[in-house]
């Protein structure tokens, strides 16, 4: 049996029904949805497992990870924090405020912080540049907006990401 | 201010199914799925004269009139990518005046003759696209979406999809094939998605602001649409107002409006009092307009952007005040475009590769004239030789820049451009 149809056989299904039954292909990116889901980022074994469930093969689920920013495939922290340093963003300062972000961590745009809870990364533009400086957040649990931040207000959020490990 | 697409921002509860219903929303889809043949309604939207909002300004009703009548099914997909750098449109509308929205999909379905709607949202509104399902839900509740709607033999579902980072996505056959679980690479065209679409099947795309007119155009007449905006461009825009500027924010105003009143007028003006140099009118896709009052005084509408050097596109107006370097702006846009090219096709590829490479060089103070000619070069080499729109976006910046504000570019590189560089300049631009 998949697991991951094993899992999440109602969600599945759910997201099979919205396709004609012969393009079962275009659950491919909502099923990799639900396997990031597990532990932040796809594994080989989803590979298979969604290939196996859309009837094609794990390389073209790998290829269609790697073309999209928002699968990944190897683990970074519980919390992506995806700062927007585009240009609209960076014309209301968000560029220092990335630098600022990252200063207090103590980690570059693209690395994850020692206790593996926070990865900063520098994004494209996310539909918010009237309320810049922004960043969103991406987990487990889904994916959420910040806006109108300021260096302060992010690192509260992220001692806050921090406490709750801690308590896990 | 007019808010017909913004109604939220005068009704206060619209997003909500029971208040947009106290408002006769989805009268209008009734009266149509009850008392229209489809080819009505589609003849009403092109006397309208509404035009999309998506960037391309074509003509929605002869876009619905296109669709091919010897194949079936058809579908409608809606581009909800929004991700061209400055725009922040579509996710207000969806946001606060779903319904609005919804009842547009529903009665572009309708007057083509689909039963199944997608709407394709940019991987980030993941809030977003669930707050739509379960509008999406409330209208099955209520039998506005589902079999036999009205009483008629008509029936229609609503689906939406979430695409997963990829600004190449909002090109239209890119976001077909990657709705069928590709990689989002554009299709050669023709054949158009009208004739063939998703699945190989005659498909309506339609942006999301152009589908959010319909239900007002459908409840109020033609007449009225029209007493807005242009002859040629009627209606009104949400502009997307970002960059240096006081109240960056969206504003509903007919199209034809001037620069200097969004800028000045109800953007508040430029931040600290300082003075604008620049406007970038179509999001980081767009030619840089020098800010003279010329520039100022010209109505944001299709037909006039282009006497000052630059489209309207998707009405996302970045300001750039006088404290900007332009090989500082470009350096931001290619490194855009390059993460954004999708591979498929070398001159865009390679293009953006090398010119983001340039920009680099040219901001960090490690160029030459030869260099900023180079990029100039690289550019005009780009610019038409793309297999989607792309490619030539990524060249709109990087040329004008060059042109426009050459006083950058001598203050970066430490020299005046000589007269055979200029010559050279010149003759790439025009060829
Ligand atoms: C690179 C690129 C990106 C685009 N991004 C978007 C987008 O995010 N949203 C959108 O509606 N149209 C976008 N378009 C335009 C679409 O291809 C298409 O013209 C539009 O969805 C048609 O809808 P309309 O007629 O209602 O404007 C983009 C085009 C290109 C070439
Ligand atoms: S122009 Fe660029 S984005 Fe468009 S198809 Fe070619 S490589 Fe892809
Ligand atoms: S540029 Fe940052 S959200 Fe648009």
């Amino acid at each position: 049996m998949n697991p991951l149809r094993e899992r999440y056989g109602q969600e599945i299904d759910d997201i099979l029904a919205k396709y004609p039954q012969e393009q079962k292909r275009s659950a491919v990116m909502p099923l990799l949805y639900v396997a990031q889901r597990e532990y932040g980022y796809v594994t080989r074994e989803h590979l298979g497992q969604i290939g196996e469930i859309l009837a094609i093969a794990p390389t073209e689920v790998a290829s269609i990870v790697g073309f999209y920013t928002l699968y990944h495939d190897t683990p970074g922290g519980k919390y992506r924090l995806q700062i927007c340093n585009d240009l609209p963003c960076a014309l209301r300062g968000a560029d220092k405020f990335l630098e600022g972000v990252c200063d207090h961590l103590g980690v570059k745009p693209g690395e994850t912080s020692e206790d593996g809870v926070v990865t900063v990364e520098a994004v494209m533009c996310l539909a918010a540049c009237d309320k810049a400086p922004m960043f969103q957040v991406q987990s487990a649990e889904g994916i959420s907006y910040h806006e109108n931040q300021t260096v302060q207000s992010t690192i509260a959020l992220v001692d806050g990401w921090r406490k709750k490990e801690e308590t896990k | 201010m007019n808010d017909i697409l913004l109604r939220h921002r005068e009704i206060k509860d619209i997003g909500q199914l029971a208040v947009y219903r106290q408002h006769e929303g989805f009268e209008g889809f009734k009266r149509a799925v009850t008392g229209m043949q489809p080819d009505e309604l589609t003849e009403m939207v092109k006397a309208s004269g509404l035009r999309g909002r998506g960037g391309a300004g074509f003509s929605t009703g002869m876009k619905w009139s296109f669709i091919d009548k010897n194949a079936w099914p058809h579908y409608v997909v809606v581009n909800a990518d929004e991700s061209e750098p400055g725009t922040f449109k579509d996710r207000e509308i969806m946001e606060s005046n779903p319904f609005q929205f919804l009842e547009g999909v529903a009665l572009c379905a309708y007057a083509v003759g689909a039963h199944t709607a997608y709407i394709y949202l940019r991987g980030e509104f993941w809030q977003l696209a669930a707050h739509l399902d379960a509008s999406i839900a409330e209208m099955e509740k209520e039998g506005l979406l589902g079999d036999n709607l009205f009483g008629s033999d008509y029936s229609l579902r609503i689906y939406t999809h979430l695409g997963a980072g990829a600004y190449i996505c909002g090109e239209e056959t890119a976001l077909l094939e990657s709705l069928e679980g590709k990689l989002g690479q554009p299709r050669l065209r023709p054949p158009f998605p009208p004739s063939f679409g998703l699945y190989g099947k005659p498909t309506i795309v339609n942006n999301v602001e152009t589908l959010a007119n319909v239900p007002l155009i459908v409840q109020k007449g033609v007449d009225w649409f029209r007493g807005f905006g242009t002859e040629k461009s009627p209606g009104t825009k949400v502009f997307s107002l970002s960059g240096n500027v006081v109240k960056p924010g969206n504003y509903e105003l007919p199209l034809g409006t001037t620069f200097r009143e969004l800028i000045y007028t109800h953007g508040g003006g430029i931040t600290d009092g300082r003075k604008i140099k620049a406007i970038m009118p179509a999001g980081a896709s767009s030619s840089l307009i020098v800010a003279d009052d010329k520039a100022l005084d010209t109505p944001m509408d299709y037909e006039s952007v282009p006497s000052v050097g630059a489209m309207l596109g998707s009405a996302s107006i970045i300001v750039v005040d006088e404290t900007v370097s332009m090989d500082w702006l470009i350096n931001k846009t290619m490194h855009f475009f390059q993460h954004e090219s999708c591979g498929k096709c070398t001159p865009c590829r390679e293009g953006t590769y090398w010119m983001r490479h340039l920009t680099e060089r040219i901001h960090h103070n490690q160029a030459t004239w030869d260099d900023v000619i180079l990029l100039q070069d690289v550019a005009s080499n780009v610019k038409g030789k793309c297999l989607c729109a792309l490619g030539d976006f990524s060249t709109e910046a990087v040329i004008s820049s060059i042109t426009r504000f050459r006083g950058d570019f001598e203050a970066k590189v430490g020299a005046p451009l000589s007269a055979p560089a200029e010559a050279e300049l010149k003759e790439q631009v025009s060829n």
